[in-house]
């Protein structure tokens, strides 16, 4: 729908007696994302753009997007961004900050760009503390080449490469990345949220705030991971997603905050995975 | 007037800076010049060598193979360069750890007693300066106000009160050569 | 800094000259035989006098998308590495020529394949100017054949770089950057300020004001009909470069009956080479490239014409002589010369090459 056939039907709406009740953020545009329904990265970059919004920062933001399903999250935010090769968005967002020390920088990546490809660069990133903020979007599998094995599905997990589950005498064991940068000195603020639920939604805003303003601070790197269904990788409505997705991937990334203000959270363990926790079956 | 010069030694003996001090004394004389170095991972104790061109026109090429004048401060440098010198050329060795003396009968040769000399003076620091100063009692390529600027860019601010004792090294150096073999 | 007489090594005038030319920033990764480059910068700290920004990264993977990120923002940026470095960069200079951002890449070639020797080669011509990446595109790529011409062409290559926008190659080796030679430094030119960064690179990713749409870079474009409609203005950009930018020097090509081709640090050994054949009494001439992409061929072409024969002299098995026989249509015998894997030939080599290979 054209721009103007969505203004004429608001106000037939509003003229038939109904009430807005929600306005999208200015932060991003028109552009229909090309995201499945259901998945966590339209509520993830709409978090992304309220904050931006509410922030008053616009016109310093320039974003950074990854290779995989947000490729193009270039064409839903309203603001500067540039596209990276696979994996290398911290490395280019280094390179942004420091020559342009008063723009604010995010990086939007998922799992396999963030944590297979581009492992060195987020490492290096967070450990030499750039000033800059990272949302990690976590769903377990490689979604825009078609459900592949990623580095963080979970052991028995099936996937497009791993048609029988994930095997560690294989494949290896997932990676919970956020747990090790967390364990670096340059990370000021870890913490991994989730998108799935209303209250979840409230939280997860509330993180990506809280990392901006810390780059506002120059506090150093803040990381804040989401994690998402991918409802048509995993091959399920998204409802059910959802719900394998909280039975499943929350005891092996549980969610809450792992570093605050520079200091690891109490009673986090950053080390062990919740291996001896069965799987559900994935239909 | 082009000069053609390798300096083979030890790292670790100043061939790099002495090549340097050279090279850049001929800059301030404006001639032109190349300092080439053999790079790698031979830092002391392994070999080390530089090729200087001092000239007064244009240098066409940085790298050569045939030299006017040989510097030798060990005994795999000579079995290395020795032929490299050309018919009618020169080669000046420091006779310390040399078990072969050179055989080439169609150059001119002399040798200076550096290592023995600046040890027993006890300036074993500026061994590579008393060589240069035998180098350039024969060949006088540049002038020894250059030399004076060429040491204080070469070495940093920090060490010129070094400079008058590289230069006395100089003169030692002049004083000390000796021909073993002249056309 | 002023215009000084010095004496210094290649890498240190590449260095020295991204400082004095206004560079914003340089990203780089240690390898032998360039690394005195960055180890310049870092001692020199020009954070604290220019502004400059100087980072070693974990990776030249993570150097060159550092150079993709800060380029893009409409600055100065450059890096330098050698060929085994430059291979792993090929990923980010496909990205940066597809997404058409101006900044500097410094090879210091040494030896291959593989991790090879750490002594000078010219053998990475075809990863240079072929595409080393994938796709079609084209680095504007110059190659200095002396230090002076190390500084000189830093400056040179940020003109070319934004007026095409487009990444510009100097591809050198390591004879050149390790070789100490006479150097005028230049008057420092100033780095660009915030009205002149976004006069010159409108295009660039800084904060979207309000009165421009949000500007993408990017290389990605899903749909091939606007794909080859790209790929065909690059193609463009290209014909102009090589309509307008091509720079060579010719020595003694006017009564020449044979002329030596040759680059970089091979052209310093073919001169030699020259006048030694010229006081044999052959008249011999030299074309040097300057720049290999665009290549001279029309000049190189209209030479050609008048000699008996062309010696290619090259530090690889035979790669520029493919572009020679094209530019001339193999229309007078032309022959390749080289030593490789680190060895420099001379140019007495190089002279007897040239009476074996075109002159017998």
């Amino acid at each position: 729908m054209a721009n103007t056939d969505i203004e004429a039907r608001k106000q037939e709406l509003l003229n038939e007696g109904y009430e807005q009740v929600y306005t999208k953020t200015k932060v991003l545009t028109d552009t229909v994302m090309h995201y499945c329904p259901g998945c966590g990265h339209g509520t993830t970059h709409r978090l992304v753009a309220e904050v931006i919004d509410e922030m008053g920062i616009q016109d310093k933001t320039v974003g950074v997007s990854p290779v995989g399903c947000s490729v193009m999250a270039y064409n839903y935010f309203d603001v500067d961004f540039q596209e990276a090769a696979h994996g290398r968005a911290p490395a280019l967002a280094t390179a942004i900050k420091r020559l342009n020390p008063d723009t604010f920088v995010f990086t939007y990546q998922g799992d396999g760009d963030l944590a297979a490809i581009g492992t060195a660069e987020t490492i290096h990133a967070c450990n030499r503390g750039e000033n800059i903020t990272m949302i990690f979007v976590n769903n377990g599998i490689y979604g825009m080449t078609g459900g592949q094995m990623a580095p963080t599905t979970l052991v028995g997990m099936k996937s497009a490469t791993t048609p029988y589950g994930r095997r560690v005498d294989l494949n290896g064991y997932p990676l919970r990345i956020t747990e090790l940068i967390s364990t670096l000195p340059g990370t000021y603020y870890v913490t991994r949220q989730s998108v799935q639920t209303p209250a979840a939604v409230r939280k997860a805003k509330a993180a990506i705030r809280q990392a901006f303003e810390n780059q506002k601070l120059k506090k150093g790197l803040s990381f804040v991971e989401i994690l998402s269904n991918c409802n048509s990788g995993w091959k399920m409505t998204p409802v059910a997603a959802n719900k394998w997705m909280e039975d499943n991937m929350m005891p092996n990334y549980p969610v809450g905050d792992i570093k605050v203000d520079g200091k690891l959270v109490d009673n986090v363990d950053v080390s062990r995975l919740a291996l001896d926790h069965p799987l559900t079956v994935m239909q | 007037m082009t000069e053609e010069i390798i300096i083979a030694g030890f790292g670790g003996q100043g061939v790099l800076s002495m090549g340097k001090i050279l090279a850049y004394s001929g800059v301030m004389q404006d001639k032109e010049v190349s300092w080439m170095p053999s790079y790698g991972p031979e830092m002391r104790g392994g070999t080390a060598n530089v090729s200087v061109i001092i000239s007064d026109e244009r240098i066409s090429s940085p790298i050569i193979n045939q030299f006017d004048t040989a510097i030798i401060l060990n005994q795999q440098s000579l079995d290395k360069f020795e032929h490299s010198v050309k018919p009618g050329g020169l080669l000046i060795y420091d006779p310390n750890g040399i078990t072969h003396e050179p055989t080439r009968k169609d150059i001119n040769i002399y040798k200076i007693a550096a290592t023995a000399k600046a040890q027993e003076l006890g300036i074993s620091k500026v061994f590579n300066m008393v060589v240069l100063g035998g180098f350039l009692k024969l060949k006088p390529i540049v002038d020894k106000q250059y030399i004076h600027e060429g040491l204080e860019h070469s070495l940093p601010q920090r060490h010129w009160n070094l400079i008058p004792q590289n230069e006395e090294a100089i003169e030692i150096g002049k004083s000390i050569i000796e021909p073993v073999q002249v056309l | 800094m002023a215009r000084e007489l010095k004496l210094m090594k290649g890498n240190e005038a590449i260095a020295r000259a991204m400082i004095a030319s206004g560079a914003d920033g340089y990203f780089g990764y240690p390898i032998t035989p360039q690394s005195e480059v960055m180890e310049t910068l870092m001692a020199e700290k020009p954070w604290e006098t220019t502004g400059m920004v100087v980072l070693q990264a974990e990776s030249e993977m993570a150097s060159i998308n550092m150079v993709y990120g800060g380029a893009a923002t409409g600055k100065k940026v450059a890096t330098s590495s050698s060929s085994p470095g430059i291979s792993l960069m090929q990923e980010g200079l496909t990205y940066l020529a597809g997404a058409e951002i101006p900044c500097l890449v410094v090879n210091v070639m040494r030896g291959g394949p593989g991790l090879g020797t750490i002594q000078p080669s010219q053998s990475d011509y075809f990863q240079s100017v072929k595409g080393g990446g994938h796709g079609d595109y084209q680095l504007y790529t110059l190659a200095p054949a002396s230090v002076q011409e190390m500084y000189d062409f830093v400056f040179d290559a940020w003109d070319i770089a934004f007026k095409y926008r487009n990444p510009v190659l100097i591809l050198s080796d390591g004879a050149i950057g390790q070789c100490m030679e006479k150097l005028y430094t230049r008057d420092n030119v100033a780095r660009w300020t915030e009205e002149e960064r976004r006069a010159n690179a409108p295009w660039a990713t800084w904060g979207k004001p309000a009165t421009r749409p949000h500007n993408i870079i990017t290389s990605l474009e899903l749909d091939s009909a606007r794909q080859e409609v790209f790929n065909l203005k690059l193609q463009k950009k290209y014909a102009e470069m090589k309509e307008k930018e091509v720079r060579y020097e010719m020595l003694n090509c006017e009564d020449a009956d044979y002329i030596i081709v040759a680059y970089g640090s091979s052209s310093r050994i073919a001169m030699k080479a020259m006048q030694m054949a010229r006081e044999k009494g052959i008249k011999v001439g030299l074309f040097r490239l300057i720049t290999l992409f665009p290549f001279p061929s029309k000049q190189l072409a209209e030479v050609a014409k008048r000699v008996k024969g062309i010696l290619c002299v090259e530090m690889s098995a035979g790669q520029m002589i493919e572009d020679v026989k094209l530019a001339t249509e193999c229309g007078v015998k032309t022959e390749h010369f080289g030593r490789f894997g680190g060895i420099i030939p001379t140019p007495g080599e190089v002279l007897e090459a040239l009476e074996n290979k075109i002159i017998k």
